[in-house]
C-alpha cells in the first residue's frame, strides 16, 4: 500500500562511474515513459505500485488507454492534489486518483475476473529480479517471512503481456537481470519487455536482447552490469 | 420485517465467540470497517482468524486494522494477500508478531482470496485457477491441466462473520457502496454466516433504495450500525490531516 512514487530518486550511475558528469541512463519517469510508448491504442493496462504508476503521467498523444486498478477501478485519471481528493476513490497504491467520464467501479471478484479471463493487454510491475527465461520475482526478498503478493500473481499469470520496470543493478551493484531468478518467482516465462535505468531489454531465453540503450550507456557498460548474456 | 439495525457497534459485535473466522473488508481506506474493528478490540474475543487484503499499513497515526487485533492478543491466524509491506524497508506493526510465531499467516494471491470468498458465498466448494502455478505457493498442492494449461486447486473460504463498510443501506440490509469502497465487501458479505455493516449515511426505510442500484442484497446482510459523526465515529481522513 505504500506509495513512494513522489520520492525523488535519480537513475543510479553505473558502478565505478563518477557521481557527476554527462547524463547517463534514464530516471524513474523516463523508464516509465519508455514503456508507456509501447502501449497500443485501445489497450487495457494495469499499473503496479511504485515506478509503474508513473506510466499514467506519460503523454500518450491520441492513443486511448484505459487504466485498470485491481481494487475494481476501471478507467482512472491522474492522482489528485491535497484537498481535491475523494476519500472513497483510490488506485492499487492507495493514492487518491481522479475519475474519467467513462470510469466504473466493480467488486474484487469482477476486477479479477477481468484479469483472469485475459482481458488485460499489459500489466506493468516492479520486480527484484528478472530471468532471461521470462521468470520474475517481486513478492519476497531473501530471508523474509511471508511476503507481499497483492494482485501480482493473478496479473502475471493471466495478462496478455507482462512488462517489468526495475533498476538495472541492486544498491550493492549486483545485477537484477539474471539467467534465472534466485528469489521465489511470481510467475514463470511471462516477461516480454524490461525497462531499466540502462535501457529497454527483451528476455530471449538465454539472455537479454537490447531493444534500446538509455542515453550515455554503452553496450559494454550494460553487458558488464547484466547477469545473463546481452545480445545486440 | 425484523429490523437489522443495531444501536451501537458494541451491541453488534457482542456475541462474537472466541475462535471465529472474520473477514474484514476494505482496500486501503475505502470500505474498511474501522468502527467494527475497534468494537471487536474492546469486546476482546480471542483465537480469531482474520481475513483481509492486508494486516494494515505501516504509517502513523494508526487506524484500527487487523494488526491492532494482533497486538491485543486476539488473533491466532491471518489470511491476507500481503503479510509484508510492498516496500521491503517498511516494517509493518504485524511483522514482529508473525516473525516471533505468536500469530500464523496464510499468504494468498489477491484474486484468489476474492474468488475463494465469492465461491464460499455461492455454494462452490473449490475451483481451479492459473494464478500461482509454478510458484512456491503451489508446491505440494493439487494441479490439473485444462485445455493444456496447468491450473491450481483452491478451496472456498467461508467466514463466520464479515465486517464491511457501506455508503448507504436500507432497513432490510440492502447495500450501496461508493466508488472503490466496494472491493472485497460484497464477497465477504456473501461468504459469511453473519455480515455486520457500518453504514455512512442514515439507514433508510426498507424500499427506499432503487432496486437496480443495490450492490449487495439484504439476504447477505444481518446487522447494520450507522457510523456517528466524528469524533465518536471513525472516518477516513486525508493523509495531511492525519499527520496533524
Amino acid at each position: 500500500m505504500s506509495d513512494n512514487s513522489a520520492r525523488p530518486i535519480h537513475a543510479s550511475a553505473p558502478s565505478g562511474a563518477p557521481a557527476t558528469g554527462p547524463v547517463k541512463g534514464w530516471d524513474r519517469q523516463q523508464m516509465a515513459d519508455r514503456l508507456a510508448r509501447e502501449f497500443q491504442d485501445g489497450w487495457l493496462v494495469n499499473l503496479g505500485v511504485g515506478i509503474p504508476t508513473l506510466c499514467s503521467n506519460t503523454d500518450i498523444g491520441d492513443r486511448e488507454i484505459t487504466y485498470h486498478s485491481e481494487n475494481g477501478l476501471i478507467g482512472y485519471g491522474p492522482v489528485l492534489s491535497a484537498g481535491q481528493e475523494d476519500l472513497h476513490l483510490v488506485n492499487a497504491g492507495g493514492q487518491n486518483v481522479s475519475l474519467k467520464p467513462d470510469s466504473v467501479t466493480v467488486n474484487h471478484a469482477d476486477s479479477f475476473a477481468i484479469i483472469r479471463s485475459g482481458r488485460i493487454d499489459v500489466t506493468v510491475m516492479g520486480a527484484y529480479e528478472v530471468g532471461a527465461n521470462g521468470d520474475f520475482a517481486n513478492w519476497k526478498v531473501a530471508g523474509q517471512k511471508g511476503g507481499g503478493i497483492g494482485g501480482a500473481m493473478d496479473l502475471a499469470a493471466c495478462a496478455k503481456r507482462v512488462f517489468i520496470i526495475l533498476e538495472h543493478v541492486t544498491r550493492k551493484g549486483a545485477p537484477r537481470l539474471v539467467p534465472s531468478c534466485a528469489l521465489p518467482v511470481t510467475a514463470r516465462g511471462v516477461v516480454t519487455l524490461v525497462a531499466t535505468n540502462y535501457g529497454l531489454f527483451a528476455p530471449t531465453g538465454q539472455g537479454f536482447r537490447v531493444v534500446e540503450l538509455a542515453p550515455g550507456m554503452s553496450f559494454e557498460e550494460v553487458r558488464a552490469a547484466t547477469g545473463a548474456p546481452l545480445e545486440g | 420485517m425484523r429490523s437489522k439495525t443495531f444501536g451501537s457497534f458494541a451491541e453488534a459485535v457482542a456475541d462474537i465467540p472466541d475462535g471465529s473466522v472474520i473477514g474484514i473488508g476494505g482496500f486501503a481506506a475505502p470500505g474498511t470497517p474501522y468502527n467494527l474493528i475497534k468494537a471487536l478490540r474492546e469486546q476482546g474475543a480471542k483465537g480469531l482468524t482474520c481475513v483481509g487484503n492486508t494486516t494494515g499499513g505501516a504509517h502513523q497515526p494508526r487506524m484500527p486494522d487487523i494488526a491492532s487485533l494482533v497486538e491485543n492478543g486476539q488473533v491466532k491466524k491471518v489470511i491476507a494477500s500481503f503479510t509484508a509491506a510492498t516496500r521491503p524497508t517498511d516494517v509493518l506493526p504485524f511483522t514482529k508478531y508473525y516473525e516471533s510465531g505468536e500469530v500464523e499467516a496464510e499468504l494468498v494471491p489477491q484474486g484468489t482470496l476474492a474468488e475463494r470468498m465469492r465461491a464460499a458465498g455461492a455454494g462452490i466448494p473449490a475451483f481451479y485457477t492459473p494464478t500461482a502455478v509454478g510458484t512456491e505457493l503451489a508446491e505440494g498442492r493439487e494441479t490439473r491441466k485444462f485445455n493444456g494449461r496447468e491450473m491450481l486447486l483452491e478451496y472456498a473460504l467461508p467466514l463466520d462473520y464479515a465486517f464491511v463498510r457501506a455508503h448507504r443501506a436500507d432497513a432490510s440490509g440492502n447495500l450501496v457502496f461508493r466508488l472503490t469502497q466496494r472491493n472485497f465487501c460484497p464477497l465477504m458479505a456473501m461468504a459469511a454466516k453473519v455480515c455486520i455493516v457500518e453504514v455512512e449515511e442514515d439507514i433508510l426505510p426498507a424500499g427506499a433504495l432503487d432496486p437496480d442500484a443495490v450492490h449487495t442484497s439484504g439476504i447477505f446482510v444481518q446487522r447494520l450500525v450507522k457510523v456517528p459523526a466524528a469524533p465518536e465515529g471513525i472516518w477516513a481522513v486525508r493523509r495531511e490531516e492525519r499527520k496533524k
